[in-house]
């Protein structure tokens, strides 16, 4: 009897203690608010976590590129753009992200409820190596540009270039090459044999190491500068980069090449803070600051450099190329010409945060709509119902009153597996609910066993209780090799499953430790109490 | 008391061989289709690419929409119709470098766009996987399948003798051929989450093979001298209305998943509903002939000094 009563109080106490884990409370949480500002809020829900796939967002999986760079320690800079991607997406503002390393070289970000992934992927991938570089001076580029054009023929590097004429191309003459492109017709025809693509493409600026390319030949341009000959050739102790964005000149879209100095007088790891902004003339702009001593090197180099011009280059693109006027200490900023606030901000927020130590690349998105997510929810639980209420009625049709116990006991069973879901803060996804369904049929097979073994011990001639215990205790072995086997199998799913799946071999592994307490433990108590209130039972509805 | 199929005498063995002929012949049809179909039909989780799902206000012109996907970056985009006439599944594989796929992604929007305006269709669903990922996924769902091959053929050598172990292994071997038969007949797409259908299944058919297996343990202990013919039969027939009823619920469960649970959970349902019915023709019509096979060549010996099944766990000698 007093065993009767710790088991009724084992399973009062642990159904208590699973309404306890998911009564719907209140928690503080980074929430989007209405006017899609970002804050912490407290929030009153069912803290059962919904996987991507349910709640809709964003799932990204990060890889160092090494086709952009050579990463010697790879597990440290690993380490180092986890903090950048980790400040950045905090000060992106989405509700409860996640940002963690897997494996040795991976970074996963999850974004719940996100609306604009571009935007998103762009902000986590952007280098954000802020550099400022001198531009050319000595005009080493004008000087290699004859032996560029020859290259280009020799090598065939055009062919899919549109006609390039003029086959031979000796000295070219800088008149030539500053005439720019409509002369470049009049060189040819004085036998100056001046031509190649770079001379026919590029056009001076007026500001020393900086060309204009007319974006029509861009792509052109710059497969050849892709190409390991004409790296080979251009002049040591200078980078060639292109401008942010196509300008006009002359009537014509254009944009600019520029050739600087490849030591940078500074780099971004001294800036300190960095904020977008909207002035009258420049348009919008971020506005930097740099920390003392990065101000003290800022003014030390561009002392050296008045009237020079210091192109703002950011991941290998010029951003401007302002004249510097007088020395410039702490303050600076960066001109985005027509770009939007949203961009600038985006900017000032990865600037901000640092520069990713090694390029990144992405391996893996998996973006999901919230509606979508919603149906799959609507869906889950409209076939889990179904399903329970049909797997009911075949309880009790076939099993009568013994099957209203299991019924009992399968209603424990989805209580006690949502709490272990939501007290080991599982993630639900759709397979995840696809596993709990599946496993409400599964768990009946336990009281299944138990009952036709009862059945055949009461067609025996035995007495109820005789029946009852005889029927438990034969049924066992069974029970326990199968749930042991499925559990093996949702153990190695667990192992070697990725997102969604993961959350099916959990849900199967919760689901099958309730289903063997509550097939076992929780019916068997069922027929004691019933048993010790009907002491002289002498048939069993089964 | 309502019993179904209680105390049913059915000769089920008697038929093994018309069973393995059709299950044979089943697997045979299953292999050609995927000859004919040059191999399986893996989703982007394993062969990497773009996948997007749409959903648009009113039913598109399929023949535009898929000449604007030619003309456009998106060549050799598929696309299919998913659920109803307004929701579509595009797939984007070739150009698997990952900066190609976000590419794809953005062209397919493109294309879409200049038929039916961008407001006339939403994007539920991109999936974009590295070619990097998609190996690694494929490497990891084939280690999934062989590791819990292995740790359940280690657990039952631990818990049965190795005669009922190996024919219990050799009827999941059939269950994993067959299913994979069917997805080939049925062109299923294998996603990671089939995969996982498909260990579901072998962990339920393993289930099914153990039931069968424990009762044929008992009655070999409690009659020896049975030819293990009538031992078999008798406890197919115990098990049966055990069998009908968890297949039954089983069964119920799963047709709900593949009638109301959505166009992204259905091949797992359908994997699953076929697999309650291998698991359990392969538990009476696989496993048992192969355990009479074995008992054939090797032979038990009957007076049975400690040499009979070993007994299943705690609490049960009676």
């Amino acid at each position: 009897m007093s065993n009767l009563k710790y088991r009724i109080a084992l399973i009062i106490g642990l159904v208590a203690l699973s309404i306890g884990a998911l009564v719907p409370r209140t928690v503080i949480e980074r929430v989007k608010r209405s006017d899609g500002s970002i804050g912490f809020d407290t929030v009153k829900r069912v803290p059962l976590k919904r996987g991507l796939d349910l709640q809709g967002g964003m799932h990204l999986t990060l890889e160092p590129d090494e086709s952009k760079a050579v990463i010697t320690d790879k597990a440290g800079a690993i380490d180092r753009a986890l903090k950048v991607v980790r400040t950045r997406i905090d000060e992106f503002g989405v509700a409860e992200p996640v940002v963690q390393r897997v494996g040795n070289d991976r970074i996963v970000v999850e974004l719940p409820g996100i609306d604009d992934p571009e935007r998103a992927a762009q902000v986590v991938q952007k280098s954000a190596f802020l550099k400022f570089q001198i531009t050319d001076k000595t005009q080493s580029f004008e000087r290699v540009i004859p032996r560029l054009n020859s290259i280009v023929k020799e090598k065939k590097l055009g062919v899919a270039a549109p006609d390039v004429r003029g086959d031979s191309a000796k000295k070219p003459g800088l008149t030539s090459l500053f005439a720019g492109k409509d002369t470049s017709k009049k060189a040819d025809t004085a036998a100056t044999s001046t031509d190649g693509p770079f001379t026919r493409h590029l056009q001076a600026s007026g500001v020393p190491g900086m060309f204009y390319v007319p974006t029509t030949a861009q792509a052109e341009i710059d497969s050849y500068l892709q190409s390991a000959d004409i790296i080979a050739a251009l002049p040591p102790g200078k980078d060639v980069r292109w401008g942010a964005d196509s300008i006009p000149n002359a009537g014509k879209a254009v944009r600019a090449l520029y050739v600087l100095d490849s030591r940078p007088i500074i780099t971004g790891e001294y800036l300190t803070d960095a904020k977008p902004n909207q002035v009258p003339i420049e348009g919008t702009v971020v506005e930097f600051q740099l920390n003392n001593e990065g101000g003290r090197r800022f003014k030390n180099e561009t002392g050296k450099h008045v009237k020079d011009y210091m192109a703002i280059v950011l991941d290998d693109r010029v951003m401007s190329a302002p004249i510097i006027q007088s020395a410039i200490s702490t303050r600076g900023q960066i001109t985005m010409g027509g770009g939007s606030l949203q961009a600038a901000s985006d900017l000032a927020l990865v600037l901000r945060a640092g520069a990713l130590p090694v390029p990144l690349r992405i391996a893996e998105v998996r973006n999901i709509g919230a509606s979508l997510g919603e149906d799959s929810i609507r869906q889950g639980m409209l076939a889990g119902v179904l399903a329970v209420a049909l797997i009911i009625a075949i309880l009790l049709v076939y099993y009568r009153f013994s099957g209203f116990l299991a019924v009992c006991g399968l209603l424990l069973y989805v209580l006690y597996t949502l709490a272990a879901l939501a007290g080991f803060g599982a993630v639900l996804t759709l397979p995840g609910i696809a596993g709990f369904i599946l496993s409400i049929g599964i768990a009946v097979d336990a009281n299944v066993l138990i009952f036709e073994r009862i059945r055949e011990e009461i067609v025996h001639g035995k007495t109820v209780r005789t029946a009852i215990e005889e029927g438990f205790r034969h049924a066992m072995p069974a029970i326990v090799d199968t749930s042991v086997s499925t559990a093996l199998t949702a153990a190695v799913l667990y192992q070697y499953g990725t997102g969604p799946v993961k959350g099916f071999a959990v849900t199967l592994l919760a689901g099958i430790t309730a289903s063997l307490f509550t097939g076992v433990f929780v019916v068997r108590t069922f027929y004691l109490i019933w048993l010790s209130r009907n002491k002289t039972a002498q048939a069993l509805s089964i | 008391m309502l019993r179904i199929l209680h105390d049913t005498k059915y000769d089920f063995i008697r038929w093994w061989r018309v069973a393995a002929g059709l299950t044979i012949a089943f697997i045979v049809i299953g292999l050609v289709a995927l000859g004919f179909e040059r191999g399986f039909n893996y989703s982007v989780d394993f062969t990497g690419g773009t996948v997007m799902q749409l959903s648009f206000t009113a039913a598109p012109d399929v023949g535009k929409l898929r000449s604007a996907l030619d003309v456009g970056g998106a060549k050799g985009a598929e696309l299919a119709e998913f659920g109803d006439a307004k929701s579509y599944l595009i797939r984007v594989q070739g150009d698997t470098s990952a900066t190609g796929a976000e590419k794809a992604s953005q062209e397919v929007k493109k294309a879409v766009s200049s038929v039916v305006g961008e407001t006339g269709f939403k994007i539920d669903r991109t999936e974009i996987v590295g070619p990097r990922v998609g190996a690694e996924l494929r490497r990891g769902a084939l280690l999934a399948i062989l590791v819990s091959f292995f740790v359940t053929l280690l657990y039952l050598a631990w818990r049965f003798e190795w005669r009922f172990g190996l024919a219990a292994i050799i009827a999941t071997g059939h269950d994993i051929l067959a299913t994979v038969a069917f997805i080939a007949i049925l062109r299923l797409e294998i996603s990671l989450t089939v995969v996982a259908g498909l260990l579901t299944v072998i962990g339920y058919s393993l289930n099914d093979t153990i039931i069968i297996f424990d009762r044929v343990r008992e009655n070999l202990r409690k009659n020896r001298r049975e030819p293990l013919y009538e031992t078999l039969n008798r406890s197919v027939n115990e098990t049966l209305p055990r069998s009908v009823l968890t297949h039954a619920t089983v069964l119920v469960s799963t047709l709900a998943l593949l009638i109301f649970a959505g166009e992204v959970i259905r091949p797992f349902a359908w994997v699953m509903a076929f697999g309650v019915f291998t698991g359990t023709f392969s538990s009476i019509y696989v496993a048992s002939p192969i355990l009479m096979y074995i008992e054939h060549k090797y032979p038990r010996d009957l007076e049975g000094k400690g040499k009979g099944p070993r007994p299943p766990g705690a609490g049960n000698t009676k």
